[in-house]
């Protein structure tokens, strides 16, 4: 840990002046507040840091066992220890993309927007290709506890196993509740979900 | 008073086509502002186009017809040099009329 | 969708990547055939139009026109300049780009007060932008005009350094940044083709093609409009009409597509 410690810190200091000059100062003053989005939006963690200053492709092995770290302990399994919800509320969390925008109301539920990125049930065609098919999800992986608790990681912190992902940290940021979570689990492993028809 | 129309009027062989650029808003009375409010309807209702004295087109138009529609048709019996007429009403009584040459 | 097709898709898994690629593609020819029919028809003329008509009108408290506007050519030279903004200006002191050099000469030349024009920047329907209509006549006179940003000047390096800066910047809840969406090549949302900003071909594409008529919205949309409405999907707070980091940006991306050809007012989604 220490020694980590030190290599992290050694990093930082070879890093040329104006990389290290807080960024999100001079961000501050062209942006305003705006309903639900408040300036503190702009403050990074660590994670979000670390993945300004290096290019997926360019981070170095440290940095990205660090990010998988600080990720992975975020990671909180469902209370109850049942993974899958309803695949029904599942599908409509995918399909809608609002929530956290200065646009949107802030007491309605915010979707995942799982379409934006990801092929999931058949009938769906609008889907984009930010992020792999999810199609027959859990009909080609089955439902083991590693499969099932593998999948909750990655809903649930995106970072744990792929630093730097594009993809949201859903549970860790609070985007998703563990409820809607689940949903999308049995979206992704129900048998009877479209998506694996 | 409303923004003119951009009017282009052609000859090509014995026919006349014209195409109108129009600056109307064209609300349904369906949208919502951007406050949330529904934004009143306000679309045109007639849309008519005069050559040389007689009545070459006619529209009757209702709230489905896109904002700042674009407007294409052809007619007979005109010649270069030959003015062509375009008229709107709109559903708040308010009217427009722009004038081209024929080239 | 209709039921015998949907079901033919069921169970024909390699036939579903031909088939995204065709529905993308569906979609990419509406706008195209769109397109077509107006030939070389533009809604945004009516933009235009309207600009060069508040360009050449004494208006305002000093009741002036903007005959003696410099946009970076001289003194009322509107032809070409917006392909040479954003640019250093030293009247202000500071990198402009069109929008901001709009408001200034607004302001500086017409006497116009600057929150008022900043409450109508963008038009809804009947309440009518100013600055969009003038936007859009200035940028059409650069039609074919080729992107031209020397950055001989510091602060306009010191702008273009800010601008990548903010591209790169992950943040807010869900860690987007532009690069989360812009920085590969064949990506879209949904059915939304993404153009890919970080090499020269993709930000030309994107770039020549600002302001537009958006048909969507049924408004002429500048540049500027473009990026905050994307950090406002970002979850990010409002970008600041003619900040430093919209200026920047817009710099940045400028440079990207440096050599290409105006376009513009173009048409989009």
């Amino acid at each position: 840990m220490r020694r980590l410690a030190l290599v992290l810190w050694g990093l930082l200091n070879a890093l040329p002046a104006q990389a290290a000059e807080p960024v999100n100062e001079r961000l501050r003053d062209s942006f305003e507040a705006k309903n639900q989005a408040t300036l503190e939006r702009l403050e990074q963690d660590e994670t979000q840091q670390l993945c300004t200053r290096y290019a997926p492709t360019d981070l170095p092995a440290e940095v990205a066992r660090r990010i998988q770290s600080l990720n992975q302990s975020t990671i909180k399994p469902p209370a109850d220890g049942q993974y899958l919800g309803d695949f029904t509320r599942g599908e409509a969390i995918a399909q809608r993309g609002t929530g956290w925008q200065s646009s949107d109301d802030p007491a309605k539920p915010a979707g995942g927007n799982c379409y934006a990125c990801h092929q999931l049930a058949a009938a769906e065609v609008a889907y984009g290709n930010l992020g792999p098919s999810l199609y027959h999800y859990g009909k080609l992986r089955g439902a083991s506890a590693e499969v099932l608790a593998a999948t909750w990681g990655k809903l649930y912190n995106s970072n744990a196993t792929e630093p730097c992902s594009r993809m949201p940290r859903f549970g860790h940021r609070g985007i998703l509740d563990e409820q809607q979570l689940k949903d999308l689990m049995a979206l992704l492993f129900d048998p009877a979900s479209p998506v694996n028809q | 008073m409303p923004d003119p129309m951009l009017i282009r009027a052609v000859l090509k062989g014995e026919t006349v086509e014209v195409k109108a650029l129009i600056a109307h808003v064209m609300e349904t009375g369906q949208r919502k502002d951007a406050d949330g409010k529904l934004v009143p309807a306000h679309y045109i209702e007639t849309l008519t186009a005069t050559c040389g004295g007689r009545q070459v087109f006619r529209a009757e138009w209702g709230a489905s017809i896109a904002r700042n529609p674009y407007l294409s048709f052809r007619f007979k019996g005109a010649q270069a040099g030959d003015k062509i007429t375009l008229t709107w009403t709109d559903t708040a009584g308010a009217s427009r009329s722009d004038e081209a040459t024929i080239r | 969708m209709k039921p015998l097709f949907a079901k033919r898709l069921r169970g024909l898994g390699a036939l579903l990547l031909g088939s995204f690629a065709l529905t993308a593609a569906a979609s990419d020819d509406a706008l195209r055939e769109y397109r077509e029919m107006f030939g070389d028809d533009n809604p945004a003329a009516l933009w235009e139009a309207r600009g060069e008509q508040l360009w050449q009108t004494a208006r305002g408290p000093q009741h002036a026109s903007l005959a003696a506007c410099d946009l970076g050519l001289g003194p009322g030279v509107v032809k070409g300049a917006y392909a040479q903004l954003p640019r250093w200006f030293a009247d202000t002191a500071r990198v402009e780009d069109l929008e901001s050099r709009l408001l200034t000469c607004m302001t500086e030349l017409q006497g116009f007060p600057r929150d008022a024009l900043l409450t109508t920047r963008f038009g809804d329907g009947e309440r009518k932008s100013d600055l969009e209509a003038l936007a859009a006549y200035v940028v059409g006179a650069s039609r074919g005009a080729e992107i031209r940003l020397p950055l001989q000047h510091p602060a306009e390096q010191a702008a273009w350094a800010l601008g990548q800066a903010a591209f790169y910047y992950r943040a807010g809840p869900h860690d987007f940044s532009c690069a989360t969406c812009h920085a590969q090549a064949d990506k879209r949302i949904r059915l939304q083709t993404l153009p890919q900003l970080t090499t020269a071909e993709g930000a030309r594409e994107a770039y020549t093609h600002w302001p537009a008529y958006r048909i969507s919205q049924g408004e002429l949309r500048t540049f500027e409009w473009r990026l905050q409405d994307c950090y406002r999907q970002q979850r990010f707070p409002q970008l600041k009409f003619a900040s430093e980091v919209a200026v920047g940006l817009s710099l940045f991306l400028a440079k990207t597509a440096e050599g290409g050809a105006m376009a513009a007012p173009a048409i989009r989604r």
